[in-house]
């Protein structure tokens, strides 16, 4: 195979080269200003194109801190899900919390009888806006076997507003797991506005 | 493991101390009369050789025909036990109160007035324990709907 010939000499090469440093230099004569105006421009930096509902409620869903109202057995599952084998932790489902001033999320598990009906009411009323109700078991859902009891609440629904119903008689911590992603589910369709 | 005493000795010792007290009495239980639950309790805890200290269980049961209150007596001491019954009629059901005697029978005396609607007569403090004040019956009785 034959050689391609180069038309060009050692000597252009070199003046080629002097050439770019020359003008490498002549552009060279001032620093290039140190990159930290953005310390500055705070806002600039900051926006982020979104919907407001939607960071809102990215963020309420991550921090729902549950208030445990442990009436019955229902209290052992919900102690169980909290503890280190099945560890709400780990799905941003803590922190659970002894007073209902912290809380945003209110598990209602077990029965509730209306001798206790206004304690329960007093604490949902405690509690800080925005607020969810989970109603855990069969009891707190609808009276369970003591519907129709002389003492008995049939339903948390007759004293406060539930959003999650988990069913079961205690369900298994897996199903209050779930139950707690389907609020979060249901936190992600607020509307910012939202009034309620 | 806590030893039963027979019945019928307790209730031969109960008879010579509180006399016209005991109605009937077998191997499990003794059967006193309403007025004298006082005094026959005051006589099991305080004999020597019986030494009834601790209440166990007070409760109560609607049998249709009477009301019945059940004290299961143990003693700390000899490690024994004892079945003490009263039956009350429905209508105006009346026991004496025990908790001068023991402590301890301060709720169960207000479970039992509560759930069947019998009056302790001497009870500090006899209101609905369970229930709130104004419910209206007694829902253990079998004739609550």
């Amino acid at each position: 195979m034959e050689i391609e010939k180069v038309d060009y000499s050692l000597q252009e090469i070199d003046l080629e080269e002097g050439r770019q440093i020359e003008e490498l230099i002549a552009r060279s004569q001032q620093p290039i200003k140190d990159p930290d105006d953005w310390l500055d421009s705070d806002i600039r930096q900051n926006i982020v194109m979104s919907s407001m509902a939607k960071v809102i409620n990215w963020g309420r869903h991550y921090s729902t801190w549950p208030f445990g109202c442990g009436l019955a057995c229902c209290a052992m599952e919900m102690v169980a899900t909290a503890s280190s084998r099945f560890d709400v932790t780990r799905f941003g489902m803590d922190v659970f919390r002894a007073s209902p001033r912290q809380a945003d999320l209110f598990i209602v598990s077990g029965t509730l009888t209306w001798k206790m009906a206004p304690a329960v009411k007093r604490l949902y009323d405690q509690m800080a806006e925005p607020k969810w109700v989970i109603a855990m078991g069969a009891c707190a859902i609808s009276g369970g076997t003591f519907a129709h009891s002389y003492s008995v609440v049939p339903g948390v629904n007759r004293i406060i507003p539930v959003d999650v119903y988990v069913p079961g008689c205690p369900p298994r911590p897996e199903a209050l797991i779930y139950g707690v992603m389907m609020l979060h589910k249901k936190i992600d369709k607020r509307r910012f506005r939202q009034q309620d | 493991m806590t030893k039963p005493l027979i019945g019928q000795e307790v209730a031969k010792q109960i008879g010579e101390q509180v006399p016209q007290s005991v109605v009937e009495s077998n191997e499990s239980w003794i059967l006193v009369k309403p007025e004298s639950v006082l005094q026959v309790a005051q006589f099991l805890k305080n004999t020597p050789g019986l030494d009834f200290d601790y209440l166990t269980c007070l409760t109560g049961t609607d049998y249709l025909d009477y009301l019945e209150v059940v004290y299961i007596l143990t003693s700390m001491k000899h490690n024994h036990s004892v079945v003490l019954k009263s039956r009350c009629n429905r209508e105006n059901p009346e026991v004496p109160s025990v908790v001068s005697l023991w402590r301890g029978a301060d709720y169960q005396e207000r479970e039992v007035y509560d759930l069947l609607g019998i009056r302790f007569v001497g009870h500090p403090n006899l209101k609905r324990l369970f229930l709130w004040e104004g419910f209206q019956g007694h829902p253990l009785r079998r004739d609550y709907l």
